[in-house]
């Protein structure tokens, strides 16, 4: 959906590139029956792949009888009882209702419904400021609804600040309405089906409301560990969080039970690392491996309307691990050749990357806000896992011309009080 | 008659000290009253020069004094005399004791309408023999002469102390860096035209005619495919969208005069002189700069950088020039080329033939031999496969003989005659532009290097450097595509250029690095490569120590329109005895050249198979492919994509 948004973009880009083109129209319908049949698709290959490695397979709903034994029951309420002599948990997360909010559950959808809305949203309400909540309001806001985002303190929070108050900016320049400070009271229906939300100004202790088709609860995700009846394993989770509680080699507290992805305690929620941590977990089970996943430097990408990309610390984290007196910050605002022909505001488009000061400068961090940042982002995160230092990056000859040579182009420092704006080639 | 004895210096003649010249065999030598330069003395009169009367022109273009007379002859050594006299610097030449003196006699002969000697010339002009010499040192104009264009020609300081010929990527680079260090900077400048006049700003080709247009019109390309695309995401984009070529073409233009316009108020900011003019080589120290009105001005500097760059190659047949474009004429053609023939295999062939067709025209490319020589071949023939299924056609192994004007026109239309490679079947054909891409010259052959001996490689006219990018004449330097063995990249030549200045001003011994250098070719399906072809790491490493991982790629973004699944491809080369070091990445899919970069970076770190596995995908993007590599092209198992991860 965020690429249907792209399009968008491109087709306004497309006019000044020769093409005669107009703006049209957005069908949603049709866009979210692309979208449904391809996941369709991937399911089936799922399904498919597992039969092939014959791996059993059953859409049951799982929970514990004892440290060896899940019970599973089938959508008519059929009972099967399986016992393993491992055990791996990989149930994720589903988005978190606000309860505390009236109407919130009756009215409100999360991003577990969005993508399988037949109809548009329309105008929308988009409540939190993880990249779920920046990454659907910027595709709606792409796809020419009206957008709003409410953001109760700060947005990203976690990534980098700077690059995170880019994200919205460029968002707000964008059209995206952002209510800062602000945190709903309640959601009503109207009579014409509308629904109105009253919210409060958390500054100022104002009330406010607004009269929207959808709202969009992407306030985090709660791990799937409830109804899974983890206490007759003796599996511990973390009361706060309610994740699972991991070592390093992913095992519970329970050694045979293992768990892994977004319902592991302290695990980024990012779809490759619980692929890999599943891989090299399987590996040890099933193999002699004993190859540990490495959960630091894990790039990662916000599919916002300007994407931003990743790798190893933010700014904060690494003044606060290393001192500001030793880390040198190297940064570049620049202006991808495609925007200059549409005269595409770059404003925001950015590059951050966060060294040691000391040589050979070893490079802690980068952070890239751009078109297919996350393109640009992987070789980098793989040289940051070699030990790339700033003189490597430095060294590396630029490809002309892309985006991504402006990284091996920063040469301003932010100590050096200097502009860092990229001007000419 | 106080003439040289000398067996090595035939024609060679002291200042006051005496002193032999160090230099080897040379033909004529320089006098110096006050020798300022260490390479002047040591002579850099040219080893490799070519007719007689080029030779006699430049010695004369050169020197603010030069006396063409015969060992024999009385008159001279007064002329010598009074020379000595008035401390002037002065160039001697006995032409009966010169190598190929009796050509040099011809070509004097030539040039002054005159067989007595001697000759005089000062500053260029002929001031006629031994009378009216004296004659002109007694009523002062001898004098007057040589206090022209300042303080005599050799003086005790030089005019810059850098002289940048071309202004180009790697001209300008240099020349701001070298800005930095306080230094007295010269750029010179000039377009030639091309046969059909397109001229274009300061930048040279990459800004004017190469990687910024050519970007922008792939972009152009790739926004008609993404229109297509658009449809099955939901957007109401009519069936069939015309694309408008006048359009496009002036938006790419304006954005380059907004280039050409930076690139000279940059220069103006950082005080270096820039001339639109045409430099020559003149002597030794010094150039000439000749304007698009003919007018020269001669300008000395202690050191120079050659970057000229190259020019389209023509291919030497009837109507080539008169009826064919090249790439320098096709990002500004005032009207849309039309049916276009593209002659070549070149990245610049196929870049050019991509976006063509991609904007909707009928394209063909004509192919000697291979794609993309060079480059891996495996990912050279995919990407000639993906645009043959894109409506592409390819005439292989023909080369055109001959191209007629069929009629003329804004396009016109034109009948092509090629022959192939391997019978004498000839084939015609009728298309409305022929764009010849079939490789480019470096521009060296007439920039005066004859005249300051700076050494050709005389089959490719390209200059063999030494790693500090130092010619065979220790002051003059060169950078870019001129360069021998070296890679014809924008942004090597800029990276060359400024560590060059920093060696030479700052206190740097950095070298630039050619190894590992990342490249993208914008062809409709990208291809970014960095490190090895694998036929190279084959020959380098022997095939049984390589490994080849390679995967097809579906971009998600393609699965909805449903379009050309396992066409994308991922491909690295290892070194299995130096840890599956990865010595080769290769790729070819959209954002190529994003996607490369950081990988360049990597490989400069070492990177290693078993890191790259190591190392977490970022989802969904195509370069995660490349952590999950997992099939060899040895075991020969299927690689064809099916579902996610």
């Amino acid at each position: 959906m965020h690429q249907a948004a792209l399009l968008g973009g491109m087709i306004h880009d497309a006019s000044h590139y020769g093409w005669k083109v107009a703006q049209p129209p957005h069908d949603w319908g049709k866009m979210a029956e692309a979208v449904q049949n391809h996941v369709k698709s991937l399911n089936w290959g799922h399904r498919v792949q597992l039969q092939d490695r014959k791996v059993k397979y059953f859409n049951f709903k799982a929970s514990f009888v004892n440290p060896h034994m899940v019970c599973g029951v089938s959508k008519g309420g059929e009972e099967t009882l399986l016992s393993a002599d491992h055990i791996v948990i990989a149930t994720g997360g589903r988005p978190r209702y606000p309860t505390h909010i009236e109407g919130a559950l009756e009215y409100g959808i999360t991003s577990d419904d969005i993508f399988w809305l037949k109809e548009s949203p329309g105008k929308t309400l988009v409540v939190g400021a993880s990249y779920v909540a920046l990454e659907c309001a910027g595709f709606l806001t792409g796809l020419g609804l009206d957008t709003t985002v409410m953001i109760r303190s700060v947005p990203l929070r976690a990534f980098d600040q700077q690059m995170a108050s880019l994200v919205t900016e460029h968002m707000a320049v964008h059209g995206t309405r952002i209510l800062r400070g602000c945190t709903p009271l309640r959601v009503e229906r109207l009579s014409d089906g509308r629904l109105q939300v009253t919210w409060v100004d958390l500054a100022s202790d104002k009330k406010d409301t607004g009269t929207f088709d959808t709202v969009l609860w992407a306030v985090g995700r709660v791990p799937e560990t409830r109804g899974l009846n983890l206490e007759k394993a003796g599996v511990r989770t973390n009361p706060n969080t309610q994740k699972i509680l991991v070592d390093a080699q992913e095992a519970t507290s329970v050694p045979h039970i293992y768990a892994i992805g977004d319902v592991a305690e302290g695990r980024p929620e990012l779809t490759p690392t619980a692929i890999m941590a599943g891989r090299l977990l399987a590996q040890r089970l099933c193999s002699r491996s004993s190859d540990l996943m490495d959960y630091d430097n894990v790039p990662t990408t916000v599919f916002t309307p300007l994407e931003y990309g990743c790798v190893g610390l933010s700014e904060e984290e690494a003044v606060a691990r290393h001192g500001e007196e030793r880390v040198e910050v190297y940064h570049a605002y620049y202006k991808p050749l495609e925007f200059v022909v549409p005269e595409r505001d770059a404003s925001q488009c950015y590059i951050k990357m966060v060294c040691l000061r000391e040589p050979p400068q070893l490079v802690l961090g980068l952070h890239f806000l751009g078109p297919n940042a996350g393109e640009v982002t992987q070789g980098f995160a793989l040289g940051i896992k070699c030990g790339a230092s700033y003189q490597h990056v430095m060294r590396t000859v630029g490809i002309h011309p892309t985006c991504a040579e402006e990284v091996a182009k920063l040469r301003i420092s932010k100590r050096s009080g200097l502009d860092p704006t990229v001007t000419g080639c | 008659m106080g003439c040289s004895k000398s067996k090595e210096a035939r024609v060679a003649e002291r200042q006051a000290d005496g002193k032999r010249g160090r230099g080897g065999r040379r033909a004529a030598k320089d006098h110096l009253f006050s020798p300022t330069s260490p390479e002047n003395s040591t002579g850099s009169a040219s080893t490799a020069l070519t007719g007689p009367s080029a030779q006699l022109q430049a010695w004369i273009d050169s020197h603010s004094e030069v006396t063409l007379s015969k060992s024999t002859c009385k008159r001279y050594t007064e002329v010598k005399k009074l020379f000595k006299s008035i401390s002037v610097p002065y160039f001697l030449l006995e032409l009966d004791q010169a190598e190929n003196g009796r050509g040099l006699e011809g070509a004097l002969c030539e040039l002054t309408l005159k067989t007595d000697v001697p000759v005089v010339f000062v500053k260029r002009r002929q001031l006629g023999g031994h009378g009216p010499t004296l004659k002109a040192y007694q009523e002062g104009r001898l004098q007057n002469l040589l206090k022209m264009n300042g303080p005599g020609d050799l003086p005790e300081s030089y005019d810059y102390d850098l002289i940048i010929v071309g202004g180009g990527s790697g001209g300008l680079a240099a020349a701001k860096e070298a800005a930095k260090y306080d230094k007295k900077v010269m750029v010179l400048d000039f377009v030639t035209p091309t046969p059909l006049g397109t001229r274009w700003g300061l930048g040279g080709t990459c800004v004017n005619v190469g990687c910024i247009p050519k970007k922008l019109m792939h972009q152009a390309a790739l926004l008609g495919q993404a229109l297509r695309d658009s449809r099955n995401y939901g957007w109401n984009v009519e069936e069939i969208v015309k694309h408008d070529w006048e359009r496009m073409t002036e938006a790419v233009q304006n954005h380059i005069g907004s280039l050409n316009w930076g690139y000279r108020v940059a220069l103006r900011e950082k005080k270096v002189t820039y001339e639109n003019a045409y430099g020559q080589f003149v002597g030794p120290h010094r150039i000439k700069a000749t304007n698009n009105k003919g007018k020269e001005k001669i300008y000395s500097a202690e050191r120079f950088l050659i970057a000229t760059g190259e020019r389209p190659r023509y291919l030497g047949i009837p109507g080539d020039k008169e009826y064919c474009i090249s790439s320098d004429d096709l990002f500004s053609l005032p009207y849309c080329p039309g049916k276009t023939l593209v002659v070549g295999a070149s990245y610049v062939a196929l870049e050019c033939a991509g976006f063509l067709a991609g904007i909707g025209l009928d394209v063909t490319v004509m192919v000697r031999s291979i794609l993309l020589r060079g480059f891996d071949q495996d990912m050279a023939n995919k990407i000639g496969e993906h645009m043959e299924e894109h409506g592409i056609k390819f005439i292989r192994q023909f080369v055109p003989i001959k191209v007629e004007q069929i009629e003329a026109g804004t396009p016109g239309r034109l009948r092509v005659v090629a022959k192939s490679t391997d019978s004498d079947i000839t084939i015609e054909g009728e298309y409305n532009t022929v764009l010849l891409a079939i490789g480019r010259d470096a521009c060296t052959r007439e920039i005066g290097l004859e005249n300051v001996g700076v050494k050709l490689n005389e089959q490719t006219g390209k200059i063999p450097v030494t790693d500090e990018e130092q010619t065979s004449v220790p002051y003059i330097y060169a950078i870019g595509d001129v360069l021998e063995g070296k890679l014809e990249l924008t942004p090597v030549a800029i990276q060359a250029g400024r560590l060059l200045v920093r060696r030479l001003y700052g206190s740097s011994t950095v070298k630039c690095d050619y190894e590992n250098v990342p490249t993208t070719v914008f062809t409709p399906l990208e291809y970014g490569a960095c490190g090895l072809s694998e036929e190279k790491a084959v020959e380098k490493f022997g095939e049984e120590n390589i490994e080849v991982y390679h995967s097809h790629f579906w971009p998600l973004e393609w699965t909805i329109p449903s379009r050309d699944n396992n066409k994308c491809y991922a491909k690295i080369v290892c070194n299995i005895k130096d840890s599956e070091r990865v010595v080769g990445f290769h790729v070819l899919g959209p954002n190529a050249g994003e996607v490369t970069q950081g990988f360049a970076a990597a490989l400069k770190c070492g990177l290693t198979k078993d890191q790259l596995d190591g190392t977490i995908g970022i989802h969904p993007v195509c370069a995660e492919v490349f952590t999950t590599l997992s099939v060899t092209k040895r075991s020969g198992e299927n690689i064809l994509q099916t579902g996610c991860g």
